[in-house]
């Protein structure tokens, strides 16, 4: 059994799930969902990586570095958010996001 | 029999896969911030195996070093009630289990289909062959700062926004502590700040 290309896209896209069942599975925890968007992010990557690996092209690989570098930017500043929120109301249930209702 | 880096594939992979589980399952969020380090941790041995060794040792530094931490600093400092955060988790599982079935169903089909496509194959951007034999973080430095530097700086600029926008969303202004005002300093003169007293001699103030 040599490893492949199908062997990394599997492992993505297992990860990838996960990452979405999670958002499904904590929706009241905003912190699980923050880890779950870098799961998926994490799969795209791993992504990027095989194929940039197997057709011998360095752009996926380019590209994945500017993945990682919106993913930390968007772990920090959703934190910073959550921080504030946490401030103002005490808790991070999703449910209590709902003083801009209309 | 399994080769030496099909071995370490796979056992790469079921941890990866084993530890991003326990990142969505874990009931307390310090154990899930953990399990995502060791899922970081093991998506850098995939990538080292892939070939990339730079995006393998950049994962490890940014994620692991930081962004994980920084997770872990945040879930720390907010007190969080475990219990009542899991109490409803179980109600929205099948659903999200439903969900995540499909998906994983429909993106097999859609990548069995299109891996082993000889056109694709031979159609590269940037062909690594074109390095020479550079070693990858040297063949990565040469796109990146040449060809790439207009997105390389544009991802600088990201990173700039983030930070400043991460400082003015959570710094305090508090009223009771005292801060240097330059402006006020500097805007003394003699007559604002001086007060000259005649004192009868002989006699104390």
């Amino acid at each position: 059994m040599e490893v492949g290309l199908s062997q990394y896209l599997t492992v993505a896209a297992i990860l990838f799930v996960i990452g979405v069942f999670g958002i499904f599975m904590n929706r009241k925890n905003i912190i699980t969902i923050l880890m779950s968007v870098e799961l998926i992010l994490l799969a795209v990557n791993i992504n990027f990586v095989a194929f940039s690996a197997f057709l011998n092209d360095l752009a996926g690989q380019v590209f994945a570095l500017f993945v990682l570098t919106v993913a930390a930017a968007e772990a920090a500043i959703g934190l910073a958010i959550l921080v504030v929120f946490f401030r103002n109301r005490g808790s991070i249930a999703v449910d209590d996001v709902n003083t801009m209702k209309g | 029999m399994l080769g030496l880096q099909a071995f370490f594939f796979y056992i790469f992979a079921f941890i990866a896969v084993g530890s991003a589980l326990m990142v969505v399952l874990a009931k307390n969020p310090v154990h899930s911030v953990l399990f995502l380090i060791l899922t970081f941790v093991a998506a850098a041995g995939l990538f080292l195996l892939a070939g990339a060794e730079f995006l393998a040792l950049i994962l490890i530094v940014v994620y692991v070093g930081a962004v994980a931490i920084l997770f872990l600093f945040v879930v720390m400092m907010l007190d969080l009630d475990v219990g009542q955060l899991k109490s409803r988790a179980i109600q929205y599982a099948p659903f999200g289990a439903i969900i995540a079935v499909l998906l994983l169903a429909e993106l097999i089909i859609a990548g069995s289909g299109t891996i082993a496509d000889p056109v694709l194959a031979s159609q590269t951007a940037l062909p690594m062959a074109e390095a020479g034999g550079a070693s990858n973080i040297e063949a990565l430095g040469n796109v990146l700062y040449t060809r790439y530097i207009l997105f390389f700086q544009l991802a600088g600029l990201i990173l700039f926004v983030a930070m400043i926008g991460a400082i003015v969303l959570t710094l305090r202004h508090k009223e009771k502590v005292r801060r240097q005002s330059i402006p006020d300093q500097v805007a003394r003169n003699p007559s604002t700040s001086i007060e000259v007293k005649q004192v009868e001699s002989g006699r104390g103030i």
